[in-house]
This record gives C-alpha cells, sequence and structure tokens, in this order.
C-alpha cells in the first residue's frame, strides 16, 4: 500500500533521514521505533507533504506523492496524528473532530460526517460527554483521543500516528494502542512511530528500527521483541520488567 | 444548536427593530451622519475582523481597500459619468483583484512581518491617491461625486442613506456569520490557533488565508463605495495609514472574533472623536487615554469584558 523507497530528507543542507526503505502493505499495523532524533517524524513529514524537501520514492497506492500538498495528501487517503497531538485548544471538542473532515466536507457529504463523528464517539465515549468543552481543557489522555478522533474523520485508509504515547500514564498508553489494534483488526492499515519500543511492538505485526536516518532492523515484531540489540537498546532490562508487570 | 438558532435569529430581530427605531425616531441629522458613519465603519470592521479575529492574520493596509473602493466609484461616475451601480460592482472586483495580487506573495509572512507587508501596501497606495494627479485628482480628490439614486428612489436625504448603510451592515453580519459557522469558519479559527496544525490535518491554509483576505478587502471597498457617495467627495487623507490603524484599533477594542464587537468597536471609534470636541486642545491625549484604560481594564476587547461582567453580576445574584 504504502512503499518507501530510498528515502533522503534534507533541512537546508542538514539531511536527517539518509535513504530509508520501507513498505506498509495493506491491513498492517507496523511499528517503526527509534530514539530521540533518528528521524522519526521527519520521515512522517515526508510523506504527509508538510516537508517538501526529500528525495527518493514515497508510492502510496501505487501513485507518487512527490510534490502534493498536505491537504491533497490527506484526500487521497494517508491521515496523520503529528507528534504532540496539535489539537486547537480553543475550539471545542466537536470543531476539533469536524476540522478533521474538512478534506471531504461537501453539502451531500454531511450525513457521512454526523456518522464519523458517530463512530469516533462510540470508539472514545468520553468524548461524548466532552463534546462542547474548549478541546484545551482534556486530560492529555482525552487529547490525544481527540486528535486520533480527528485523523479518523477524514477516513483514510492508512492512518499515521507520530508517539502517541508521549506523556501519557502506562495505562493509558495501553488502553490507546488497544484501540489502534481494534481499528486495525477492522481493516485500518496503520503506521505507528513510537519510542516506547515494547508496547508498539506487542500490538505490531512487523517493525523496523530506526537509527540517526537509517533503518538498522526489520522484522516481524516478535522477532524484534526478542532480538538481543533491540531489547539493549530499546527495551533495557529495567524498562522491560516494568512493563510486564503492567501490562 | 437550535436555542442557538433561535438566539441569533432573535439578535438580528433586535439589531433590525434597533435600526428601524432609531431611522424613525431621529430627525436630527447630524445624528443620522453620525449613525451612518458608525454603520460604514462597522462594515470596515466587521470585515477586518474576519481576516484578524478569526484567520489570525493582521493587516495594516486596509484602508487602501477602503480607498480603491471610493477613489473607483468616483473615477468611473465623476470622470466618465457613468452609473454608480455599474461602478460598484468594478470597484468590488478591482478591489479584489488587488488583494489577491497583495495577497498572495504577503500572505506567506506572518506575524509582525505581514504587518510590516501590509503597512508598506497600505503606503504605496496612498501615495499614488496624493501623486498620481491626472488620474486620483491628486492631494484636493474628487469633489461632487453624485448622491446614489435607484429609479425614481433616491437616498441623498440622510435618513435614506441611512438605511441603506445600515441594509448593507445588516446582509455584510449574516453573511460572516452564515461563513463563521461554517466548515470554512472552523478552519479559519483552526490557523488561528496553529497555521501548522492546520495544514497538517489536510486544510489548504494558503487558498483559505488568501480568500478570507479577499473577502475582507471587498467589504472594505463596499464601505469605501458608500463612503463616497454619502460625503460626495474623497482625498487621500481619509484613506492612509492613520486608518489603517484605527481599523485595527475598532477589531481590537471591540473584541476580536466577534461580530458584535465590531459593531461596538467602529461605534465607540466613531463617537469618541464627535464626544471630545469638548476638550478642544487635548482631544486626541483623552482619545489615546480612554483607548489605553479600554484595554487595560478590558483586555479581551468590550464584547468579552462586557460579557464578563454580566456574568459575574449575574451569578452573585444567584447565589
Ligand atoms: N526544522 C529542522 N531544521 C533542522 N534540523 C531539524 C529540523 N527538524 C529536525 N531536525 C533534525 O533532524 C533530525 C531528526 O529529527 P526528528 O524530529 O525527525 O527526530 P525524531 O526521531 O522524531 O525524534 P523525537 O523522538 O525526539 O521526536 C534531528 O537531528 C533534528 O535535529
Ligand atoms: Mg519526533
Amino acid at each position: 500500500m504504502l512503499r518507501i523507497r530510498n528515502l533522503k530528507c534534507y533541512y537546508g543542507r542538514i539531511i536527517a533521514v539518509k535513504g530509508v526503505s520501507i513498505s506498509v502493505r495493506k491491513g498492517e499495523l507496523i511499528s517503526l521505533i527509534g530514539a530521540n532524533g533518528s528521524g522519526k517524524s521527519t520521515l512522517l513529514n515526508a510523506i504527509c507533504g508538510l516537508l517538501p524537501t526529500w528525495e527518493g520514492e514515497i508510492i502510496f497506492e501505487e501513485i507518487s506523492l512527490r510534490g502534493l500538498s498536505p491537504p491533497a495528501i490527506v484526500k487521497r487517503g494517508i491521515s496523520l496524528v503529528p507528534e504532540g497531538r496539535l489539537i486547537f485548544p480553543p475550539l471545542s471538542v466537536m470543531d476539533n473532530l469536524k476540522i478533521g473532515a474538512y478534506t471531504m466536507y461537501r453539502r451531500k457529504l454531511h450525513k457521512n460526517v454526523l456518522e464519523d463523528l458517530e463512530m469516533v464517539m462510540t470508539l472514545f465515549p468520553v468524548l461524548k460527554d466532552r463534546a462542547d468543552q474548549p478541546a484545551g481543557t482534556l486530560s492529555g489522555g482525552e487529547q490525544q483521543m481527540v486528535a486520533i478522533g480527528r485523523a479518523l474523520m477524514a477516513r483514510p485508509r492508512l492512518l499515521i500516528l507520530d508517539e502517541p504515547s508521549m506523556g501519557l500514564a502506562p495505562l493509558l498508553v495501553e488502553k490507546i494502542l488497544k484501540t489502534l489494534a481494534v481499528l486495525r483488526d477492522e481493516g485500518l492499515t496503520i503506521l505507528l512511530v513510537e519510542q516506547n519500543a515494547q508496547a508498539a511492538l506487542k500490538i505490531a505485526d512487523r517493525g523496523y528500527v530506526l537509527e540517526t536516518g537509517k533503518i538498522v532492523l526489520q522484522g516481524t515484531a516478535s522477532e524484534l521483541l526478542t532480538d538481543d540489540e533491540v531489547k539493549r537498546a530499546y527495551l533495557g532490562k529495567d524498562y522491560g520488567d516494568f512493563y510486564e508487570g503492567r501490562i | 444548536m437550535s436555542s442557538k438558532l433561535l438566539r441569533k435569529t432573535a439578535s438580528y430581530g433586535i439589531f433590525w427593530i434597533a435600526v428601524a427605531a432609531a431611522g424613525m425616531s431621529i430627525d436630527n441629522s447630524y445624528y443620522l451622519q453620525v449613525l451612518t458613519f458608525i454603520g460604514i465603519h462597522s462594515i470596515l470592521a466587521l470585515g477586518l475582523n474576519m481576516l484578524m479575529g478569526y484567520a489570525g492574520q493582521i493587516s495594516l493596509g486596509h484602508a487602501a481597500f477602503y480607498g480603491l473602493g471610493a477613489y473607483t466609484t468616483a473615477i468611473m461616475t465623476v470622470h466618465y459619468d457613468l452609473s454608480p451601480w455599474l461602478a460598484l460592482p468594478c470597484a468590488i472586483c478591482l478591489v479584489i483583484l488587488v488583494a489577491f495580487i497583495v495577497g498572495l506573495p504577503t500572505l506567506k509572512l506572518s506575524g509582525y512581518y505581514l504587518g510590516m507587508g501590509t503597512l508598506g501596501f497600505g503606503m504605496i497606495v496612498h501615495i499614488i491617491f496624493r501623486e498620481w494627479t491626472s488620474v486620483t485628482g491628486g492631494a484636493s480628490g474628487y469633489v461632487g461625486i453624485p448622491p446614489l439614486e435607484l429609479g425614481a428612489f433616491s437616498f441623498s436625504s440622510s435618513r435614506n442613506y441611512f438605511y441603506l448603510v445600515w441594509c448593507t451592515v445588516l446582509i455584510s453580519i449574516v453573511l460572516c456569520q452564515r461563513l463563521i459557522d461554517s466548515r470554512i469558519g472552523r478552519a479559519l479559527r483552526s490557523i488561528h490557533d496553529s497555521e501548522h496544525a492546520s495544514k497538517a490535518v489536510g486544510v489548504n491554509t494558503r487558498n483559505l488565508k488568501l480568500q478570507v483576505f479577499m473577502l475582507s478587502a471587498a467589504l472594505a471597498g463596499v464601505a469605501g463605495f458608500l463612503y463616497a457617495h454619502f460625503v460626495s467627495f474623497i482625498s487621500p487623507g481619509t484613506f492612509d495609514f492613520i486608518v489603517s490603524i484605527r481599523i485595527v484599533t475598532m477589531v481590537v477594542i471591540g473584541g476580536m472574533a466577534s461580530i458584535w464587537g465590531a459593531l461596538l468597536g467602529a461605534s465607540l471609534l466613531t463617537l469618541l472623536p464627535e464626544w471630545l470636541h469638548a476638550f478642544s486642545d487635548f482631544e486626541m491625549i483623552v482619545y489615546g487615554l480612554i483607548l489605553m484604560l479600554v484595554m487595560i481594564i478590558l483586555p479581551q476587547g468590550l464584547t468579552r469584558g462586557i460579557l464578563d461582567i454580566y456574568e459575574r453580576s449575574h451569578k452573585k445574584y444567584f447565589k
């Protein structure tokens, strides 16, 4: 569904992604893990058209995304849940969600938008009671739900998430990731970027490990979870135990 | 939802009754003229409020669009003896075109830089009004701009013009309100909050900013048209940089992102100079002081401030 070949991303003369190749097949949940500054967000921004300075190939459903604007890419079926959520704090939860449907909001589609709102509210029931509240007054976890809900409102075929666990308590992380697993089981293709390797790999089908702009490891999730290299660098003994105890 | 709609319809109703009542009961033509100016300024403030209050983009050159509207109709009606009703669509089209050309590069800027860019544009247009004497009449401007007529009906009386202007205000309010309540309005507010995030979720921020800039320019152009046919003479001084600042002040004082705030701001800034004539030499000082005080006491602007005070007293009362 998504095929990236030899992708290089530049910030001026700095090169942040140095020839990455990954592929995401329909219906898969792929985890991309890597430490701070390894280029995860850069890679995602390139896919979503937010960073136009890249070389290589990004092919989505057999069409190159080269030169497309972010709205055009959303229209093609890729939605991003950006790093740090980036919800609109002064706007109500409802308005935040509706903005997610901006690209497909034509009068004729109004019914679909209402249906999608219903779907998001079923997925995250807490948002129902908070619909008219400014999104900035929600808790971090609820805000993340708004961000995911907003991305789903565009009816994506590929959902991309940039560190949805950031700043959340382990229990909430688990809840959010479980929701992603449910969405995958319903047929949505997901590309999940995480530093929380253990949790991310647990729900993933396959994974990639990114290090200073290069893919250093890839394989099925269970392979990566047992890989010594990954354990040493990303899971860490204590870290692993901590999560074993909780999840 | 329906109570919201009811409130909105009710506020339009009250607004219209107030306008009609004022039009019927006031006989003093000076008062009617002041109210007409408030209406013209309200159209300016409403337009800029869409850009500043909702989309969060500043323009320090709005007097240029106001002036372009006025000069277009002046040139067409006085110089070429054409009908004002032909001049009106021409003025609107010209203003929108200029806004498009100016907005395309400047709206890439943001914050202070956008302020500077629009300020520069306003100054250039003002200089053109003043110096391109063969077309604009130079420093003395245009005199003898004809009053508006519709068939046998003339708008030359203060009362009729008052109605015409306030009808336009009402139409502008309804237009702006509909836009704000639509998906466009939501997207504008999202741009105001964070352009980057807005882009990330698929809002075409560049086009939208440009469109709202063109809309707010068009309203300024209409205000310029109404102004020219009201006072019947225009000169560059009416459209200089101070006027741009005054329009911004109306929006800020009234309360950003509020339609009624724009009206309130326009009223205050039109009435203050009239009231302050008594202070003669100190007029500008008192004027400045009042504006400063309003901003210090009610930093969110008049509308929000008054609502807050009302809500607080209401709560106390019921407790
Ligand atoms: N706007 C920018 N200008 C210059 N360099 C940048 C810019 N944004 C990121 N970089 C650099 O690109 C590299 C990759 O950054 P990126 O944000 O993609 O990392 P990341 O993997 O998402 O990290 P984190 O886990 O902290 O979010 C970093 O070395 C960073 O310094
Ligand atoms: Mg990142």
